[in-house]
């Protein structure tokens, strides 16, 4: 019987033939954690007994969440993480550095990896044909002394995606739609595995978008198959060599199959405050926003913020509308510097913040006042998730969002256009 | 055997309404962090919760950010165990880790204040005040060893290796 990516994936690095349901010991290969739960992780690590990590090279600390530091009590849990870095000759990346799910992805995931974090969207990796999930501190304190874990080999969820994006429809339509059909906890402990004509075609970064927010829909991994645009990604950054073609077997198993036509998606929005909430963008009309965010781990990449600029170009938000840009990584604004984007959005009124999880993390930069709306394109729209559980976020694209900055309220990006 | 009050909550209590992002510069001081236990769900929680009382969610309990910090100051709270319809993956696996266990079962039929027993070997939960009697599934082995080791930080100190 044939493997789904999950099964392919946990069967080699745990030396078993495993199956959905099993439960297996996996080698770990790339453990990370960010500054906020960082700090937890090395608390543990350091009262478990264990005194060494088992892959220095491949265990990965980063400052990406609050940078540069706001306060103090910050300022000294990066201290100790530099500091714990120093001691065990692991991997720092520093305030500017970027953010964890795109630094990981420019630098260090391979097709076949194991990959944990101590952060939920670490499902990102799954775009590289990785088995990536999310932890808390302490098991991945584990898997960095250990070199492994315990896993529950998950069922998978075939989405089987045909057809061609409408005009200003994208990735995080897609998994804003599939979210909102399946819940935010239709695909709980499952792998959601993306195949068909839609996925092929689709850019590294339409797939980034999309395993990034797997997890929203309560799943473990959000995988695709590793292919020649996987290739080219890791030629892109010097990673070549990395590369290795994964696909799921023919005649793998399936809990389910959910198909999707892209001819038939529009632009989707996420009310608050669940990420299952979703409407489309036309049907919300006259809802007023102050605040837009294009950015983040989920849409802070080049194609996401070329979106924004063709659409922003030459013009300006709406009276009462701040206008925040993230690019995701130092990578990604040198590249954007270069391409000029970087000045137009500038010129657009944008206010351009360094790379980082940012608004996203609700402490500072864009924390929002009481009674007031976002759009955002992060992954998230909890009560109190941008600081204030007295304000009120909305997820789209970063066509969505852009187009809804220059009006003012949530907007079709074809309106505009 | 298990002895405590119900503090009833909805569905999709997600991890920012137990300890939001905007207490992240507290994360490194526990103590003051978890006085703010689930103040974005019931701002009182932490003025009505005793030791050895219940958390008691619906659907997707935890869902969202990994941090650990969310079971950790429920646990500081004095809870001895959660009881919801269904809980997040990542949520659901730091719990155990800390030792602190999730039950899954019918909680529609326990309501706020309901004085609950909870038999963690036999996995009942007995609702003293409405006489329901419920039942937890079993929990993976390997889960199980966690827990009874009091955590996975314990676990490994113990055995110096993780198997299953």
């Amino acid at each position: 019987m044939g493997k789904t990516l999950a099964e392919k994936i946990l069967s080699a690095k745990s030396g078993t033939d495993a199956k959905a349901g099993d439960i297996v010991i996996a080698s770990v290969d790339l453990a990370f954690v960010q500054d906020t739960t960082g700090p937890l992780t090395v608390r543990q690590f350091q009262s478990s007994g264990m005194s060494k990590l088992a892959n220095p090279e491949r265990t990965v600390l980063f400052i990406d969440h609050a940078v540069p530091s706001p306060n103090a009590n910050q300022s000294n849990d990066h201290m100790l993480l530099r500091e714990f870095a120093d001691q065990c000759g692991c991997k720092l990346s520093d305030i500017g550095e970027g953010v964890c799910h795109q630094v990981v992805q420019e630098d260090f995931t391979r097709p076949g990896d194991v990959v944990v974090g101590a952060d939920s969207h670490t499902t990102t990796a799954g775009a590289l044909g990785a088995f990536a999930t999310g932890m808390g501190s302490s098991d991945v304190a584990v898997a960095m002394g250990l070199g492994k874990n315990w896993f529950r080999v998950p069922e998978s969820f075939k989405v089987q995606v045909d057809g061609n994006f409408p005009k200003w429809v994208s990735a995080k339509d897609l998994i804003l739609h599939l979210i909102g059909t399946i819940g935010a906890d239709g695909a709980t402990y499952k792998s959601l595995e993306f195949h068909g004509g839609t996925i092929k075609k689709m850019s590294m970064t339409g797939r980034f978008t999309i395993a990034n927010m797997a997890v929203e829909a309560g799943a473990k991994a959000g995988i695709f198959a590793a292919d020649e645009t996987t290739k080219q990604f890791l030629k892109s950054v010097e990673r070549g060599n990395d590369y290795k073609a994964l696909e799921a077997d023919a005649d793998a198993v399936y809990e389910k199959t959910i198909k999707i036509d892209a001819n038939k998606l529009e632009p989707t929005v996420s009310k608050p405050h669940r990420v299952d909430n979703t409407a489309l963008a036309k049907d919300l009309k006259d809802t007023k926003i102050q605040q837009v965010v294009i950015g983040t781990c989920t849409n802070g990449r080049m194609e996401d913020l070329a979106v924004a600029v063709s659409i922003l170009k030459g013009k300006k938000p709406a009276k009462g509308v701040r206008l925040i840009v993230g690019p995701a990584s130092r990578r990604i604004m040198t590249a954007a510097i270069e391409k000029g984007y970087i000045t137009s959005l500038i010129e657009s009124g944008a206010t351009i913040l360094p790379p980082g999880c940012g608004p996203c993390m609700g402490l500072h930069q864009g924390a929002l006042g009481d009674g007031e709306a976002c759009l955002s394109t992060a992954n998230r729209n909890f009560e109190g998730r941008m600081g204030n559980p007295k304000s009120f976020i909305y997820l789209a694209s970063p066509a969505t969002a852009a187009a809804s900055a220059l009006t003012g309220e949530i907007t079709d990006p074809r309106e505009v256009m | 055997m298990l002895k405590g009050k119900a503090h009833k909550f909805g569905d999709s209590i997600s991890t920012d309404h137990i300890i939001p992002g905007r207490y992240a510069p507290l994360r490194s001081n526990l103590p003051e962090l978890a006085k703010h236990v689930l103040e974005d769900a019931d701002v009182n929680f932490v003025k009505k919760v005793k030791a050895g009382d219940f958390v008691v969610g619906g659907n997707n309990f935890g869902l969202g950010s990994s941090r650990e910090h969310a079971p950790l100051v429920i646990k500081m709270a004095g809870v001895s165990a959660i009881l919801a319809k269904s809980v997040a993956r990542i949520f659901y696996r730091n719990a155990i880790n800390l030792g602190l266990p999730v039950l899954i079962c019918d909680t529609d039929k326990i309501s706020d204040g309901d004085e609950l027993e909870v038999d963690l070997t036999a996995g009942t939960v007995k609702d003293i005040t409405n006489g329901n009697k419920l039942t937890f599934g079993k929990m993976p082995e390997v889960m199980l060893k966690i827990l009874n080791e009091g955590g996975i930080i314990n676990y490994v100190k113990k055995h110096g290796d993780i198997v299953v």
